[in-house]
Order: C-alpha cells, then sequence, then structure tokens
C-alpha cells in the first residue's frame, strides 16, 4: 500500500467513522439519558436516506431535500416518542426492545409498500461533483469531504451543547434521575421529547448525507442499527465523547480490514472476515473495560 | 401436592392432542405441527435465560443456527448423517459457541447485555456469510435428513413425516420435563434467585457468574437441539437461521406466551406461527396486497402487544382483572 | 487476650477526590458488639461495604482470622464466614419466607451446581433454614411470601438469611431501621442472644439500643474514626459531645 492509497483509507475510514458517530450519538444520549433502548434507531438512518431519495427527485435538489427531510424526521421523532415510547419509561428494557423491533419491521413493510425492494441512487449535488486528484490515476472525491466536515461541524455543535447549555449540564450529570432533574426545574417529559427528535433527526441526516456515496437499499438500517451498538459499547453508554472515539476507531478498522491482506497459517484472514474485525475489537473492549472506555463503572 | 389443578388438566389434554394429531391430520399440518414443536423447544430455551435468570439476550439465535450448519457439514453430499453422531456434535458445538460468547457477554448486564448479545450475534452471522465454507449468503442444502441407525437397526427414519413428527414432540416432552426438573433442582433455586435480586446472591455467596454461564451453555445446547432439528427439517440452512431477526421472534415468542413459565414459551411459539400463517393468507385489499406485507401487520401486532399485555397470553386474566380494578385504585389514590 | 477475628489497618476508600472511609483502624472479637455511630454520610456503610467485599478499598488491608482479605470479591468473603444484613432490606420479595432463609442456608453446600435432585430433598439445607426462622421467631410466617411481611419481620428475616450462612462474624448495617418499640426490643434480645458466638459489627442510629448492646463504640465522623473505646468512656467524651451526640436529635430524623 503506497503513501497515497493509505490516506484515501484513512480519509474513507474516519468519514465512515463521523458518519457512524452521527447515528451512535443519537443513541447513546437516548440511552443515556432516557434509559431507552432503541432498536429502531437505525431504521431512522434508512428513513432518512429513503427521503433523500424520494425528496431530491421530487424538488430535483438534494439541499431542499435534506432540509425537508431534518424537518419530517423531526416530526416522526416527536410523534413516536409522544405516542410509543414515553409509555416505556417505567418497563423493563426487555419490552423496550420489543416494542422497538415491531417499529422495525413496521418502518421496512412500509418501505417495501412506498419504495419496493430495489436498490436506488442519489445524485451528488452538482457543486460537489468534483474530485481531487493525488496523482494521475488517484483521486478523491469532495462529497466525501464534504461529508466529514458536515459530520465534525455537528460533533462541535454537540460539544457546545453539551458542554455549554443547561440540556447539556443534565446530560453530563448523567441524569437518568428523574426526581434530580425536576428538582432543577426542568420539564423532564419536554426534555425527553426533544432529546429524542434530536436522535432520530441526527441518524435520518446521516442516512440523508450518506445515501449519495451508499446508494439506498433495504435493510441499511440494521446494518447500522448493530454497527452502533458496539460504537456504544465500545464508547460506554451515554457518552458523547467515548461514541466519537469509538466510532471513529471502528471507522479505521472497518475500512482497514477490508483492504489489507492478511493470511496466518495459510488461511486467508483478511480482507474475508473483515465483517468480523469490529466484533473482535469489542470483544478486547469488553475483556479488558466492560463498561466501555468512557462508561462509568457501575 | 397430588391434587390435579386445571393447569395441570389443560396440560395433558394438550399433549394427548398433540399424540394423536397424526392420525387426523394431512402431511402439511403434521409437518406444521413440527415446525412450531421445534420452535417451543427453540423458545423455552431462551425462556430459560429471559425468564428464569433475568438475561435478555438478543442473540439466542446464534446457537439455533449453528447447530443447523454442524447437520449441514456433517452430511456429506447427498449422503445422510448419523443422527446419533450429529446430533451431539451440532449441540456440543452450539454449547460450545455458547460458552466462548458467554464468558464475553456475561461481564456485563442489562442494556449492555442485550447490545452485546446481538453484536456477538452478527459476528457470527458475518462468519457465514462472508465466507465460502457456509455457503455464504445462499447457506447450504441439507439434501437427506439424518439417519437414526444404531449398528444397522434404525428405530425410526426421519423421512417419514411422521416419525419425525414423534420425534420432535418425544423432545419437546422431554426438554419440557427436564427443564421443569432443573428449575427446582438445587441449580434451578440459584438462578430464580439471580434473576430476582443478584447483588444479595451475591452477598450470601454464590459465585453468580459460573451459574449464569452455566445456565447460558444449557441454553445454547438446547436451542441447538431446536436449530438442528430445524435445519433436517427444511432441508436447508442460512445466514438468516441465525440472524437478528430469528432472536427477535424468538424473543416476541418468549414475552407473547408469558415469560417465566415454560408453558407460556410453548403457547407462545404455537401462537406466533399460526399468526404468521394467518397473517400470509390475508387477500389483498385495495391496492395493497396485505400478504406480501404481512410483517406491517406483525409489527403493529407486536407494539400492541407490548402496550397492552404486559404479562403475555398466560397472563391476559390478570392483565384483565387489573383493568377492573384500576378505577377503584385510581379513586383511592 | 483473644486474638481479633475481623481487623483493619489504615483501611482508606476514595470516590473521587472525596475520602469516604479515611485511615479507619478498627478491630472485632467475638462475644463482642463493636458499634459504629456517626453522623449521616459518615461513611459507617461504605465501611461495612469494604469488610463484606461489595466496595474495593483504596487502600489499607482487612484481616479475617490474620489472612488479608482486601480485594477479594463479596462471594468469596461470604464464604468465609462474613455475613452481612443490609441498611435497605435486601431480600427476595417474591419468595416465601422459607424459601429466602433456605437459597441463603444453600450458599454453604460445596456447590450448587446439582441439577437433577429436588433442592428440598436437601434436608440439611432445609432444616438449617428452619433453624435460622425460629432463632429470630419467625417460623410461623415461614409459607408467606417475603414481600406480604411487615417491615419489622422483614428485617427479622434479613437477619436470619445472615445467619443460615454460619457467618462467625455479623455485618449489621442499622437492623433497628424503621422499628417500632416493641420490634427493637425483640431485635435488641436477640443480637444479645447472638453475641456470645459472634463478632459482631454493628451501625446503628438508635442510641439507646446502642448503648444498651455495644461493648465497644467507635465514632466516626467524615469518614475518619473520632474517638474509640468503651461506652462509658465515649459517652463522656467531650469531642464526641460536641461532633455528634450533642448534634443527635438534628442530624437523625
Amino acid at each position: 500500500m503506497d503513501a497515497n492509497t493509505f490516506l484515501i483509507q484513512v480519509l474513507n475510514g474516519i468519514q465512515y467513522g463521523l458518519l457512524l458517530f452521527l447515528v451512535a450519538s443519537g443513541l447513546t444520549l437516548i440511552l443515556g439519558i432516557m434509559g431507552i433502548i432503541n432498536l429502531a434507531h437505525g431504521t431512522f438512518y434508512m428513513v432518512g436516506a429513503y427521503l433523500a431519495f424520494s425528496l431530491s427527485q421530487h424538488f430535483g435538489n438534494l439541499w431542499l431535500a435534506m432540509a425537508g427531510g431534518v424537518v419530517i424526521a423531526v416530526v416522526i421523532g416527536l410523534v413516536l416518542e409522544w405516542l410509543l415510547i414515553s409509555r416505556l419509561y417505567h418497563r423493563d428494557h426487555l419490552y423496550q426492545v420489543l416494542l422497538t423491533y415491531g417499529l422495525i419491521l413496521i418502518f421496512e413493510e412500509l418501505r417495501s409498500v412506498v419504495f419496493g425492494d430495489d436498490v436506488h441512487g442519489v445524485a451528488v449535488p452538482e457543486i460537489l461533483r468534483v474530485s481531487i486528484p493525488l496523482t494521475e490515476t488517484l483521486s478523491y472525491p469532495v462529497y466525501r469531504l464534504w461529508m466529514s466536515a458536515v459530520c465534525l461541524v455537528l460533533a462541535v455543535g454537540m460539544y457546545f451543547l453539551i458542554q455549554k447549555t443547561r440540556l447539556g449540564m443534565i446530560i453530563r450529570a448523567g441524569a437518568a434521575n428523574r426526581e434530580m432533574v425536576q428538582s432543577l426545574g426542568i420539564n423532564i417529559n419536554l426534555l425527553y421529547r426533544l432529546v429524542f427528535a434530536l436522535g432520530v433527526a441526527l441518524a435520518a441526516f446521516a442516512g440523508m448525507i450518506a445515501a449519495p456515496v451508499a446508494s439506498v437499499f433495504p435493510g441499511m438500517g440494521n446494518q447500522v442499527l448493530i454497527v452502533c451498538f458496539v460504537v456504544v459499547v465500545i464508547g460506554g453508554i451515554g457518552s458523547v465523547k467515548g461514541a466519537m472515539l469509538a466510532a471513529i476507531l471502528i471507522g479505521l478498522v472497518d475500512t482497514f480490514g477490508k483492504v489489507i491482506s492478511l493470511e496466518i497459517g495459510g488461511v486467508q484472514l483478511l480482507p474475508q472476515l473483515s465483517g468480523m474485525m469490529i466484533y473482535v475489537l469489542m470483544a478486547g473492549v469488553l475483556l479488558a473495560r466492560p463498561e466501555g472506555l468512557f462508561g462509568k463503572r457501575a | 401436592m397430588g391434587k390435579l389443578r386445571p393447569g395441570t388438566i389443560i396440560l395433558v389434554v394438550c399433549l394427548l392432542a398433540l399424540a394423536v394429531l397424526p392420525w387426523f391430520a394431512e402431511k402439511y399440518y403434521v409437518q406444521l405441527f413440527t415446525k412450531m414443536m421445534i420452535m417451543a423447544i427453540f423458545a423455552m430455551s431462551l425462556d430459560l435465560l429471559v425468564g428464569f435468570t433475568g438475561l435478555v439476550s438478543l442473540g439466542h439465535a446464534a446457537f439455533f443456527g449453528v447447530a443447523g450448519y454442524v447437520l449441514a457439514f456433517a452430511a456429506p453430499e447427498y449422503e445422510a448423517a448419523n443422527l446419533w453422531v450429529s446430533l451431539p456434535l451440532a449441540m456440543a458445538c452450539s454449547g460450545l459457541l455458547a460458552l466462548v460468547i458467554g464468558v464475553l457477554v456475561l461481564r456485563t448486564s442489562g442494556i449492555y447485555f442485550i447490545m452485546v448479545t446481538l453484536a456477538f450475534a452478527q459476528m457470527v452471522f458475518f462468519l457465514f456469510h462472508d465466507t465460502e465454507f457456509g455457503g455464504g449468503a445462499d447457506g447450504i442444502y441439507v439434501y437427506a435428513k439424518p439417519v437414526a441407525a444404531i449398528a444397522g437397526w434404525e428405530p425410526f427414519t426421519l423421512e417419514n413425516h411422521t416419525h419425525f413428527y414423534f420425534v420432535v414432540l418425544a423432545l419437546l416432552v422431554l426438554v419440557y420435563t427436564g427443564l421443569r426438573i432443573l428449575l427446582d433442582s438445587l441449580f434451578g433455586r440459584v438462578i430464580v434467585g439471580i434473576r430476582v435480586n443478584e447483588h444479595r446472591m451475591r452477598s450470601l455467596g454464590y459465585r453468580t457468574f459460573r451459574y449464569k454461564l452455566a445456565c447460558f451453555v444449557l441454553a445454547g445446547v438446547l436451542a441447538g437441539m431446536a436449530g438442528y432439528f430445524a435445519a433436517a427439517q427444511f432441508g436447508f440452512v442460512n445466514p438468516e437461521t441465525l440472524g437478528w431477526h430469528q432472536s427477535g421472534s424468538v424473543l416476541m415468542m418468549v414475552i407473547l406466551g408469558g415469560m417465566g413459565t415454560l408453558t407460556g414459551a410453548v403457547v407462545g411459539a404455537f401462537s406466533m406461527i399460526l399468526l404468521e400463517l394467518g397473517l400470509q393468507g390475508l387477500p389483498a385489499i385495495g391496492g395493497m396486497d396485505l400478504s406480501k406485507h404481512w410483517q406491517l401487520l406483525m409489527g403493529g401486532f407486536i407494539v400492541c402487544a407490548v402496550l397492552l399485555l404486559p404479562h403475555g397470553l398466560l397472563g391476559l386474566g390478570r392483565t384483565a382483572s387489573r383493568l377492573r380494578r384500576k378505577p377503584a385504585e385510581a379513586r383511592d389514590g | 487476650m483473644a486474638e481479633a477475628v475481623l481487623r483493619t489497618e489504615h483501611l482508606s476508600k476514595h470516590f473521587g477526590g472525596l475520602a469516604a472511609v479515611d485511615n479507619v483502624s478498627l478491630e472485632f472479637f467475638t462475644d463482642q458488639i463493636h458499634a459504629v455511630i456517626g453522623p449521616n454520610g459518615a461513611g459507617k456503610t461504605t465501611l461495612t461495604n469494604l469488610l463484606s467485599g461489595e466496595l474495593i478499598c483504596t487502600s489499607g488491608s482487612i484481616y479475617l482470622d490474620g489472612a488479608d482479605i482486601a480485594g477479594l470479591s463479596a462471594d468469596r468473603i461470604s464464604q468465609r464466614g462474613v455475613g452481612r444484613s443490609y441498611q435497605k432490606t435486601n431480600i427476595f420479595l417474591p419468595f416465601s419466607v422459607f424459601e429466602n432463609c433456605r437459597i441463603a442456608a444453600q450458599s454453604r453446600l460445596n456447590s450448587s451446581m446439582r441439577f437433577i435432585r429436588r433442592a428440598l430433598a436437601y434436608r440439611e439445607v432445609v432444616r438449617e433454614a428452619e433453624r435460622a426462622l425460629e432463632e429470630v421467631g419467625l417460623e410461623d410466617r415461614a409459607q408467606v411470601p417475603a414481600a406480604s411481611l411487615s417491615h419489622g419481620e422483614q428485617r427479622q428475616l434479613e437477619i436470619a438469611m445472615t445467619l443460615a450462612t454460619r457467618p462467625r462474624i455479623l455485618l449489621l448495617d442499622e437492623p433497628l431501621a424503621g422499628m417500632g418499640g416493641e420490634e427493637s426490643a425483640h431485635m435488641v434480645e436477640l443480637l444479645q442472644k447472638l453475641k456470645p458466638a459472634h463478632a459482631m459489627l454493628l451501625v446503628e442510629h438508635d442510641m439507646d439500643a446502642v448503648f444498651a448492646l455495644a461493648d465497644r463504640l467507635t465514632v466516626m465522623v467524615d469518614g475518619r474514626v473520632l474517638e474509640s473505646g468503651p461506652p462509658e468512656a465515649i459517652r463522656a467524651s467531650a469531642a464526641v459531645q460536641e461532633a455528634y451526640l450533642g448534634a443527635d436529635e438534628e442530624s437523625h430524623q
């Protein structure tokens, strides 16, 4: 692997990691603040991608599609929390798992009814349809750089939200404790609804910006969901910092797992088994720190 | 003790009905009930974890599916595997996998445990999905059902659907009875104690990790038994067999019937499969083919079940009486 | 004098910057009730948790029969003969009163990896559970679900479970908490009965009970031992009067 290919893979890995961060940060916040395990979180990523696909066809413009898509995602988040999730706060995690599993089936099937089961593509916006040449044969698409930049901006935004605002203060206090939050004079129902909607919007937005590079296909949400679980487990529940670090780590491990070839004792391990790499990483973290890199020790 | 409770009578009647079913039902139904009983064994194995030990595993299908793959590997192409060799082998492999995964996942608890079991099951999924030896995404066929020959003597043949049915029925009864005995043993008392108050169990001197691990492995072995017969019946295994939809749906079976009762797991398995069939047989309404999109209704059903049936089907009575009491409580409060 | 069954040396536990237990050295002897008192947040429960292995100390040592047990897990320490009860009742609510004690007694078998024989067929475990229930006077309530016991009865059950594990050392975290007058008297009587065969750590806010029971008294404030000695000496100590006993009425309810 020469320096340029290496650079490209690093960029790809970071870009994938940042994208994962967008989805995983919502998941970890919903877990940490609301104590809700949401299997349907990956589904919102899929919803975002399909929104980008259909709205960009409708508007003929991905930017408008994204703006509209985020609004729709927020509405979906608010309605779901109000209608269903709010009934789960006092129930065992088991029921949260089942209800959100039911939501996956519903959303997947609705997707199939509305869009069918084909793979769709979304065009990269004209203005970003350029590549930066690295050598005569290699170049790097600007759209991917733009994705990374957007994710970074959002990450910085979340950093400020958590470090500088009242909402952030509650998040940092690790407040799954309703009484404590209420004693601070905060409307807890509203807080939960907003956090949930924020999580949904982040996941959907990730799906929208990923649509042009990853295409839009059935089951895309579940794939992301499980990787995000790994991110949360490695980073520690409720830790946005941990999610960031773990997401980048997994982005790089996954990307390099696919391009490195590794053979031990005549058995080709990589890239054949690259799909398993991140789980091996998770197993390692569990052995060393079962509560995750930035998790609180139970 | 000694007195027949209504529950016992119902249980015996159901068992008798299952025992005579092949004389009255067509092949299709015999095979359908075979499938339901296989899934009932699978659901009971998960109930041991979820309902009795309090371990909510979302990766239980991994042990189910792996046993199916073992059967496929154990059968030379177009030849049948020997049941007495391949079944213990398949169950042992599932148990071994459960041991390895268990050592890792049992270091966590609560929400972590749910996520980590799901993630490791997904790892096993990729192991079979991304590699050639398991046939990749398409899976592999099991061309012939295992042969139950002992030194040339064949007590039964699984190629005969009635024989297959009775073998599975016998196993269902065996597993059910075995688990009942287990739950009343010292070990059984310990795992239930762990579900109720693990912290106190530790302070009483129990090394809870060992018991949870033993339980996890046992549940894996039993899931393996179910997976073996599922693969033998369907004639193929693919990565979906150990995928997370399978794990989700078996968890739904346990909860639907009412967890922590064993009978609930069986009832849940039977009802879920019947419901699935019912939904798949729905007609087209307007422009929408409901039978093709039956999962939409299944999802809706699951959401409603979670909101409306906190104690499962077997707990319907309890749910109903609580609802009736509610207005009175509201006035008191 | 006989050697201490349980002894701590310079035991400390820090939570971040806070020293919840700070350089505590105490001794516990058989046939002696060692009461630890102090205002809320003095580190009494943390001390109990360190001794029972539920928390791992930051520094210092804990000697059980002369062997250092600091760092051992709670289950191992329990197996070595340390039994504890909890400030917040910590029992198996859905189980019957008898089963609560039976599962406690079962923990003394070499292994519970027994999968076939019925649990009730282990006669010696059943007898041990019955003995513990009789000891606290709950034998009439054996078949009732633990959840339906009164608060005082649950506290008694808590002690019975601990006794069923045949401990040599009892760590009792506020056994009288929330009890009425008659129940308290009953419990004081029980602890007196248990004293000869056990070494006892008693964390308690009820001063009447403490002075009725304690052979040795340690006052903790802010994680440190303020004073330790015979009850009469502690009662007379000016420092204790000022720091704790004087403020008694406000700090407790």
